[in-house]
């Protein structure tokens, strides 16, 4: 069949490439996702630059899977030149869909990050004040890098985004499901959240799940886990409450707890405030005095209530610096 | 007339670069420089972040090697609490990271370098990539490298719960063990996994040593570099990953120094250009000198080529025979020439796979004894590790409720900075001819020189070292014993 | 011009909200910062609530419930007294200054005490200044 195959990009701002690698863990998939697309643009594997980019026309692309969040003004240059050149945009994965990771960064300034990086730091060679500047002469000529904004902020801060793909990364079985969909142009109305589904990590949890009533709350390395019981009713902080599903609970399999990474659950605008109601909700005290020594059990409410979401959050960011 | 080229985004490696050529009025190559435009900041935010909980957050600094950070942080966070972790931990993260080092060295030989060698470096940008290496080579032959990468990942999936993004270390030890009936699902996955290493090299024999052209790039082209070595090695001087200690040897041969991790801050140290984000270690007792090479200079790589470089063996059977052989080819150790790694890596690979077997067949590894729970806060830790890149640097403190203070971190591709720097200019001068308009080819073949070290730029740009003032002061008997300042003015 | 606060006040019906009425209706003089939204119940103050007040320009937020024990559907405050210091410390992280926020338990005859409080919020929350969020979040990209 003489059918025009999809012209696709995918690419990366601030992340990592464990969301590209997520698309290769769909292992044999991706031969038939190369007779279904030419892949015009994807750094990490194939050898397509800005230039071939900014030769299409509006709109050539029919898909681009963005990954990453935007950290400097050559993420959001580049979400901005595929977002002209696309039909459809997703937020691939959980930095572009709320930050991710590198979010964290919100909590600290551009000022802090470079002190702490290239000058007040004993690994730094000794008398060194450089640090990176956008341009640069050299004897030769100038030379340019991106500039590095005050925060971080999610893709769809940036350009509009038709669909997301959550998940630090996505599961590769959402990914095939997700790339099929586009290939059949089978995807819901835009807008919508896909390769995940509409309940809470929770609901898809195996672990059993009987009365939460917590009178402390343990670090996980502070008792040896009950793998079969809910780690939340066992005083361990889990985020799987307030967590979309579709990841396969991979998290809490492991003996480990949920963060988060795939998202606020369905109808939740705040993942972290609503954590902090369920989190709060099961503390066993009616004592003031004794709910805060409680509540001392949790160190960091704000790296577990926004792990992977703090630049999505209603807040987006810390307050403290200007 | 005056002008740059540049190269826009580098492709086929993990993580953000770019390169800026700049060619004089005759259209010679005047200068070449490699830049990193990425940054995010890791040393400053995982400071306030409950220590344990820093192993599944510096994971995010690679999503290719993310179990070389897992685990060299699991380890600074073992330093952290003293040190107390059951015995088979240790041997399971090993069994673990063996597996994650075949996956990233699959997908890097196969899909981030292959496609130079297979499909030929000038060839056509838009196959010159994995799927034109499965047209190329077949799809029996694609599929099976489909397949054994896949099967690594499987590994590490039944072992530590996830490939990608493993949770799977903390204080004390690792959160799930090994099952019999798991162990049964391995079992033939190792077995397949040590016979895609073998063939593996029997397919790099074939297609790169059974080219003249190729084995002329290797051993003669531009890309080679007097700069010295630096790798991990165990008690028996032998290439080791999970733990070891650094050696570091100079282009002659000459060991310069040898250090277990406490030690790191002593003999690296941090060089800082305006014009990239990424930072430049070199050997600090011998200052920055510039991007220089020879005997004295203080540039160095970290590379698997520098490990078997360093080494004066491997610890497995099969890989010291493909050891053995490479050398007798490149000639005496060390081997300078960089096109050389892709074939360290491969020669890598049957360690791993050796090394499954040997816990396969270790009758503890299905022990439920895989976690104790601490005692002590102790307050610091360096893990240090082989990433598949190089050498990777943990350094935490925390405050005695187990907060992290401090974080510091040299990533294996950062060690390579220089080293990749001079690198990109020495095939820019040798393959940018003056009064000719540089290909595709021509410029890929710079690519080519930054390809081999297999790099990663995410890992590179977790950014910046950080450390807090500290000011401790030792009193023994009423008296000041010893005093220490660091950042405290 | 001197900063006047906007204060969010969240008071549950049966208690803190008829508190408020009978300050009024009492006629006693209290600053008239506090914008009040009546809801059944304090534990019916989601977390999400607060965050959005301080998103949408609010200095400070004031949540009023009835004394413990006299909840009238018996448990809803034991959840607010649980959950609201639990969002001051992860305010606190976003750079929101504790005094911004105050759980208060009013009861329907404590008319006076109501405009105490007011009083008292709208005073700290004064002497802190304008909380900047909803001017930062408006001109991040402006400033990126």
């Amino acid at each position: 069949m003489a059918e025009r195959k999809l012209q696709i990009a995918i690419y990366w701002g601030a992340g990592c490439g464990g969301c590209d690698v997520a698309i290769l863990d769909t292992n044999e998939f991706i031969l038939d996702v190369a007779a279904l697309a030419d892949i015009r643009l994807w750094p990490i594997a194939t050898d397509g630059k800005y230039a071939d980019i900014e030769a299409l026309a509006d709109g050539e692309l029919d898909l681009t899977l963005f990954n990453g969040a935007v950290r400097n003004s050559e993420n959001e240059h580049v979400a901005r030149l595929l977002r002209a050149k696309s039909q459809l945009m997703v937020a691939f994965g959980s930095c572009a869909h709320l930050g991710g990771i590198p979010g964290l960064a919100n909590l600290s300034s551009k000022r802090e990050i470079f002190e702490r990086a290239y000058l007040d730091n004993p690994s730094i060679e000794a008398g060194s004040t450089a640090q990176p500047q956008p341009r640069s002469q050299v004897a030769a000529g100038e030379l340019e890098i991106p500039v590095f904004y005050q925060r971080v902020y999610r893709l769809a801060d940036i350009v509009e985004v038709d669909y997301t793909v959550p998940g630090c990364p996505p599961a590769p079985d959402q990914i095939k499901a997700v790339l099929l969909a586009v290939a059949q142009g089978a995807l819901p109305p835009r807008g919508a959240v896909v390769g995940a589904s509409e309940r809470c990590v929770c609901d898809d949890c195996p672990r059993v799940k009987k009365e939460k009533k917590v009178r402390a709350f343990h670090r996980p390395w502070q008792i040896l886990q009950d793998q079969e019981l809910c780690l939340l009713e066992q005083g361990i902080l889990c985020a799987g409450s307030a967590t979309r599903s579709g990841c396969g609970v991979r998290c809490p399999n492991s003996g480990m707890p949920c963060r988060g990474c795939y998202g606020p659950a369905p109808n939740v605008s705040d993942q972290g405030a609503k954590l902090v109601s369920a989190l709060a909700s099961i503390i066993d005290s009616r004592d003031p005095e004794e709910i805060e020594r409680i509540l001392d059990g949790v160190p960091d409410i704000m790296g577990y209530a926004y792990r992977f979401g703090l630049p999505g959050s209603t807040l987006q960011r810390s307050h403290a610096h200007a | 007339m005056p002008r740059t080229i540049t190269i826009d985004p580098i492709t086929r490696l993990e993580g953000h670069g770019k390169v800026a050529i700049f060619l004089d009025d005759e259209g010679r190559v005047r200068d070449s420089y490699f830049q990193i435009p990425e940054l995010r900041g890791f040393e400053r935010f995982v400071v306030g972040r409950p220590i344990e909980e820093l192993p599944r957050i510096v994971t995010r600094i690679c999503g290719v090697c993310p179990a070389s950070h897992h685990m060299a942080s699991a380890k600074a966070v073992d330093g952290c609490f003293g040190g107390e972790i059951a015995p088979l931990a240790h041997k399971l993260r090993d069994m673990y990271y063996h597996a994650h080092f075949m996956h990233s060295h699959i997908a890097h030989f196969y899909a981030l370098a292959a496609p130079d060698f297979v499909c030929g470096p000038d060839s056509d940008p838009a196959t010159r990539n994995i799927l034109g290496v499965v047209a190329k080579v077949g799809l029996e032959i694609g599929g099976a490298v489909i397949k054994a990468r896949a099967m690594a990942q499987r590994i590490q999936t039944i072992l530590g719960g996830r490939s990608t993004h493993l949770v799977w270390c903390l204080p004390g030890g690792v959160s799930k063990g090994l099952s019999a009936p798991e162990l049964e699902e391995i079992r033939p996955l190792v077995r397949e996994l040590r016979e895609f290493a073998a063939f593996s090299l029997q397919l790099f024999r074939d297609v790169v040593l059974g080219n003249p052209a190729y084995v002329d790039l290797i051993l003669n082209g531009p890309y080679n570099l007097r700069v010295q070595q630096m790798g991990l090695v165990d008690e028996h001087d032998a290439v080791t990953f999970y733990q070891g200690h650094v050696r570091v040897v100079d282009c002659e041969g000459a060991e310069i120094c040898r250090y277990a991790p406490e030690d790191y801050a002593r003999h690296v140290a941090e060089h800082v250009e305006s014009w990239s984000y990424l930072k430049f270690p070199y050997l600090k007792q011998r200052g920055w000198q510039g991007f220089v090479e020879g005997v004295d200079s203080s540039i160095y790589c970290a590379t698997p080529l520098s490990r078997l470089n360093v080494a004066e063996r491997m610890a497995t059977p099969g890989a010291q025979e493909a050891y053995e052989e490479m050398f007798s080819v490149l000639g005496a150790k060390p081997c300078l020439a960089l096109m050389a790694q892709h074939w360290a890596r491969l020669v890598e690979m049957v360690q791993n796979a050796e090394m499954l077997q040997r816990h396969c067949d270790d009758p503890e590894i299905t022990s439920p004894e895989f976690r104790v729970i601490p005692q002590r806060i102790t307050g610091e830790g360096v893990g240090i590790v082989e990433a598949m890149r190089g050498t990777l640097t943990h350094h935490y403190t925390c405050d005695e409720q187990g907060i992290c203070t401090s974080a510091n971190l040299i990533v294996g591709t950062t060690n390579n900075n220089a080293a990749i720097q001079m690198t990109v200019k020495k095939a820019a001068e040798a393959f940018i001819q003056p009064g000719q308009e540089p290909t595709q080819g021509i410029l890929n073949r710079l690519e080519m020189g930054f390809r081999a070290f297999d790099p990663c730029y995410s890992c590179a740009t977790h950014t910046l070292p950080g450390q807090m003032p500290l000011e401790v002061t030792v009193w023994q008997g009423g008296s000041v014993l010893r005093e220490f300042r660091r950042n405290v003015d | 011009m001197a900063f006047e606060p906007k204060i969010v006040g969240f008071l549950c019906n049966w208690c803190s909200y008829t508190g408020a009425d009978l300050a009024g209706t009492s006629r006693v003089k209290y600053p008239p910062n506090v914008r009040a939204i009546r809801v059944m119940c304090s534990a019916r103050v989601d977390p999400t609530f607060v965050v959005k007040a301080f998103r949408e320009g609010a200095d400070g937020v004031l949540i009023c419930g009835c004394h413990p024990g006299d909840c009238h559907y018996s448990e809803g405050n034991y959840k607010t007294m649980r959950r609201v210091p639990l969002l001051k410390r992860l305010l606190a992280d976003y750079g929101i200054e504790p005094e911004r926020v105050r759980l208060e338990w009013v009861s329907a005859s404590e008319g006076q005490r109501f405009a105490e409080v007011v009083g008292e919020i709208t005073e700290a929350v004064r002497r802190l200044g304008p909380c900047r969020i909803k001017h930062n979040l408006e001109t991040d990209l402006a400033e990126r």
